[in-house]
């Protein structure tokens, strides 16, 4: 039987790893490789990295942090931050990157899903999206959910998996850094609207939250937060323990 | 020696680095006196079985991998490496493989209704054969990671392991000296990790 998965997701700023609270106040928590190691160990069922360097300088640092950690992790590894062209798929997934993840880059560059699902495959491209419920319409934010752009975010999602997307990570900035839960109602209208897996993002504060995200919503494929397995609110050994005593299967290590 | 064919076909840092973590020796490579030196054979890949196909014919190795392979050399098929194996496959249309081992290979949307396809993530294993060699580190109901839409069909003779998803999906096949996994052993952690190791114990046993 295929498994719910468990995604820890790391933001990486000049080769360390970073946190924010509602994409503001950013503070440094650990080493990527470090910290790869743990959740590799704990059962993370795959490994989100997210460059958000600016510079020339860290870009070379991250590749070479992805570089050592796809050298001694063999699970799943995602790569996201400032992806805008084909280019940077193939720097990304030459580093040992299995899958990239997209997000101003496919607003920036609608044609980008399409031209890099073409190249490297439907599998390999993922479509994250930051979403805001804007006059009650769930809409697309970008530049990591300072600009509203004024998409709707379901039929964003819709065409991006016509384009050839193969993943779609929903993270909700209305509950992201809240902790309060993940945002049942956003990710139920965009799993209605596509056929490939939905990973929710944004408001895990503690294990009830994910069971209550798999029992609710048994199209959602994948759960991911950061801070909460950063700080080691959960465990994800625990959690996976936990899921797996309450009906919801998970991978065993 | 392990030789990891090179034709093109998909990303192999993940491959070749999970080999080199485990300290085994390997070489990228379309060089024919490189792959009848090796005392095993690895063959990934990950896209479209006609393209591969094609690739692999015009490099001149499918009738050479083919000789190799029938000849007793260990053999191990990944991913669309795995279903290259096969006799045919009906992806855009239909293309020969390798006729390694008996099977075809079909589309997974046309057998699984109300499932995603591809079929991303990790699935258990259950065992049909007992004690084979490649499972020799792996214990039945462990996790590996897959990424696929089309899967091996009527090839029941040569399953060892499979998961089910909607169907039941071979996930390791073998035919005497030639093996396949429909998933990423190089991406499955441990258990994968255990699985290229039983191979290179295999291979160098055979060498």
């Amino acid at each position: 039987m295929i498994t719910k998965r468990i995604i820890p997701c790391l933001d990486i700023r000049n080769g360390r790893v970073v946190k924010g609270m509602n994409f503001e106040g950013i503070k440094d928590v650990e080493d990527p490789t470090e910290l790869a190691r743990f959740y590799n160990k704990s059962g993370a069922d795959e490994l989100v990295f997210y460059d958000i360097t600016a510079s020339f300088e860290g870009r070379a640092l991250f590749t070479d942090v992805l570089t050592k950690v796809a050298s001694e992790i063999f699970i799943p590894l995602t790569v996201g931050g400032s992806v805008n062209s084909v280019e940077d798929f193939d720097r990304i997934l030459k580093c040992g990157a299995d899958k990239v993840s997209v997000n101003s880059g496919a607003i920036k560059n609608p044609s980008l899903i399409g031209e890099a699902a073409k190249r490297y495959g439907d599998q390999c491209v993922v479509l994250s999206m930051d979403v805001k419920r804007v006059d009650g319409r769930f809409t697309i934010f970008a530049k990591g959910g300072r600009e509203n752009t004024g998409i709707d975010a379901l039929e964003w999602a819709e065409n991006g998996v016509k384009n050839g997307a193969g993943e779609i990570v929903v993270n909700s900035i209305d509950t992201d850094g809240v902790k309060g839960g993940f945002d049942i109602e956003m990710l139920e209208a965009v799993c209605d609207r596509v056929n490939v897996p939905v990973i929710a993002s944004g408001g895990a504060g503690n294990m009830e939250h994910f069971l209550t995200l798999f029992n609710t919503l048994p199209k959602v494929d994948a759960g991911l937060a950061a801070s909460i397995f950063h700080f080691k609110q959960v465990d994800i050994m625990e959690l996976k323990e936990y899921l797996n005593d309450n009906g919801i299967p998970m991978r065993r290590i | 020696m392990i030789a990891v064919v090179d034709y093109g076909v998909g990303n192999l840092f993940s491959l070749c680095a999970s080999l080199k973590y485990l300290n085994i020796e390997s070489v990228v490579t379309a060089d024919k006196e490189l792959l009848k030196k090796a005392n095993g054979i690895i063959l990934p890949g990950v896209g479209a079985f006609g393209d591969a196909a094609s690739k692999l014919r015009e490099s001149g190795l499918l009738e050479f991998l083919r000789d190799r392979a029938k000849s007793g050399k260990p053999f191990l098929g990944i991913c669309l490496g795995m279903q290259l194996l096969f006799d045919k496959s009906y992806e855009y249309g239909e293309h020969d493989g390798l006729g390694l081992i008996k099977g075809e290979v079909c589309d997974l949307n046309l057998d699984t209704e109300g499932l995603k396809v591809p079929q991303i993530g990790w699935n258990s294993l259950t065992f049909k054969q007992k004690d084979d060699p490649l499972m020799k580190y792996v214990k039945e109901g462990s996790h590996v990671y897959y990424v696929h839409s089309f899967y091996a069909k009527n090839c029941d003779e040569s399953i060892v392991a499979y998961s089910n998803y909607g169907v039941d999906v071979p996930g390791v096949v073998r035919n005497k000296n030639v093996y396949g996994t429909q998933f990423h052993p190089e991406k499955s952690g441990e258990v994968g990790l255990n699985m290229l190791r039983a191979f290179v114990e295999i291979a160098e046993g055979n060498g």
